[in-house]
């Protein structure tokens, strides 16, 4: 489990987290949702520890992360998967490289084992067949699924997904939801995922956390999301003609 | 004030890049990397220079020497001295700073503004420990080769100058190349090579680094990167030269 207790963080002046607690359930797919500006990035790198927070604490299973120092932030970072928006593949390595990458940092496997855990990753993604092509070579939803494998070949506790679904067509975001909420199931993770993306919310959101300006405004599952009385929540979730005929 | 705080970014930045490798194995395989991107890569346009510049300066020595009193051998001896001197220690880096240090500022920027930055340091990685000592260990090995391999090329091209045009002899051209010979000559050129390739490899690698934005800042960075790193070369030749030589 992962507990986020009274974070604040501003930028030149501008607080864009304002004392936000919440957590994220062990085995669950934890969604952080809200518009354009209200911080779900920035919170997300402060948990991944790209930005230090000004003020509270991040525990990943008791141990405060925001204390430690570098090198013991790099224990826990070792349990960490992380989906970047663009997918960060490292453009002069094929996708195999790139899913063996952390293997050969982190671990003492022989050669024979690394490529043993890279198709089974693949096998999870549903890439099997890809392991010569360059990032180049790969559509955007193969991108995003390389670097999931990536992120979860160390096999983490902690995944972290920002914006998943961004630039995919529908029917290929609601591909990789399924498959972060089944790798999520399979291997017990605790897994946050930041999202504006409505189809995202009410598919894989076990718990929902709703940021407005900064502050933690909204927490529930995705049928409370339906019943909720929220103004802002529901403005932001139901805008458009579409979602509104639903609820 | 922006310069002051710029020297501390980068002198903080070393201070990341000097430490110890995470992995030896993978430190090695960037190394061997960047010796084909940084050091091989740049062999033809190093030779394509020397060769065409050696024979310039063979060409132009003999053009402004035409008095009888001078021994033609003083052509060899200036081509030599030239190109061990300043040429392609001086030159050569310069070229070097515009081939090599707009690459690395690049891949690095490019890097930085797609995330991959990012990802190494949340799986625990150091980034400029892994992406830039082994750019400044490769150039610091590798640039000296060059400029050796630069060296007998241009004093080649010179040689080659003398036989097509027929403006010295033979001879007297081998015989200018080895008389007067100071092998210190060829030590301030090496030393200077030394600190040229690290400042052409760690000012690059800053400024790729420390690029925020998108595809505009890469090319602004990448763009400054050349800059810096000639103008602190031409200091630094003036300083090495007042230190070595005179």
């Amino acid at each position: 489990m992962i507990e986020v207790k009274n974070i604040s963080k501003s930028f030149g002046g501008q607080q864009v987290l304002k004392n936000i607690s919440m957590d994220f359930l062990k085995g669950k797919t934890n969604l952080i949702i809200g518009q354009s500006g209200s911080g779900k990035t920035v919170l997300m790198k402060c948990c991944i520890g790209l930005f230090d927070v000004d003020e509270g604490q991040i525990k990943f299973d008791e141990r405060n992360f925001t204390n430690l120092n570098e090198k013991k932030k790099k224990l826990i970072r070792k349990e960490m998967g992380v989906l970047f928006q663009g997918g960060a593949l490292f453009d002069s390595f094929n996708v195999e490289e790139n899913v063996m990458f952390p293997l050969n940092m982190f671990t003492k496997m022989s050669l024979e084992e690394k490529r043993e855990r890279v198709n089974d990753v693949l096998v999870n993604v549903n890439l099997p067949n890809a392991h010569k092509k360059l990032p180049s070579e790969l559509s955007g939803g193969m991108i995003k699924r390389v670097a999931i494998a990536r992120a979860i070949s160390l096999r983490p506790n902690y995944l972290f997904c920002d914006e998943p679904n961004s630039g995919l067509d529908p029917k290929t975001a609601e591909l990789i939801d399924e498959l972060i909420s089944n790798l999520t199931e399979k291997f017990n993770m605790t897994t946050v995922v930041n999202t504006h993306d409505m189809n995202s919310v009410l598919q894989i959101g076990q718990k929902i956390s709703y940021l407005y300006k900064g502050n933690l405004w909204w927490e529930g599952s995705k049928e409370e999301i339906m019943k909720t009385d929220n103004a802002e929540l529901n403005d932001f979730v139901f805008s458009t003609e579409l979602t509104r005929r639903l609820k | 004030m922006k310069i002051i705080t710029e020297m501390g970014e980068y002198a903080m930045l070393m201070f990341q890049a000097f430490k110890k490798p995470d992995k030896g194995k993978v430190f090695r395989r960037q190394l061997m990397m960047d010796f084909q991107d940084l050091g091989t890569n740049s062999i033809g346009i190093v030779a394509i220079i020397s060769i065409f510049t050696g024979a310039i300066i063979a060409m132009q020595t003999a053009y402004n020497m035409d008095s009888p009193l001078l021994s033609q051998k003083l052509i060899g001896f200036s081509t030599r001295q030239m190109m061990i001197l300043e040429f392609s220690p001086t030159i050569i880096s310069l070229i070097l700073a515009g081939k090599v240090g707009s690459s690395i500022a690049s891949e690095i920027g490019t890097m930085r503004v797609t995330e991959q930055i990012d990802a190494l340091k949340v799986m625990g990685i150091n980034p400029a420990n892994y992406l830039i000592l082994p750019k400044i260990t490769a150039s610091i090995i590798y640039n000296p080769i060059l400029i050796v391999f630069s060296m007998f090329l241009g004093i080649g091209g010179g040689w080659l100058a003398c036989i097509v045009t027929g403006i010295v002899p033979s001879s007297a051209y081998i015989e200018g190349i080895q008389a007067w010979y100071e092998p210190f000559t060829l030590v301030y050129a090496l030393i200077k090579t030394l600190v040229f390739a690290f400042i052409i490899s760690s000012v690059s690698g800053f400024k790729g680094y420390t690029v925020s934005g998108g595809s505009v800042e890469v090319g602004r960075n990448s763009t400054q990167a050349v800059v810096y790193s000639s103008i602190l070369i031409i200091i630094f030749d003036l300083i090495l030269t007042q230190l070595l030589l005179v």
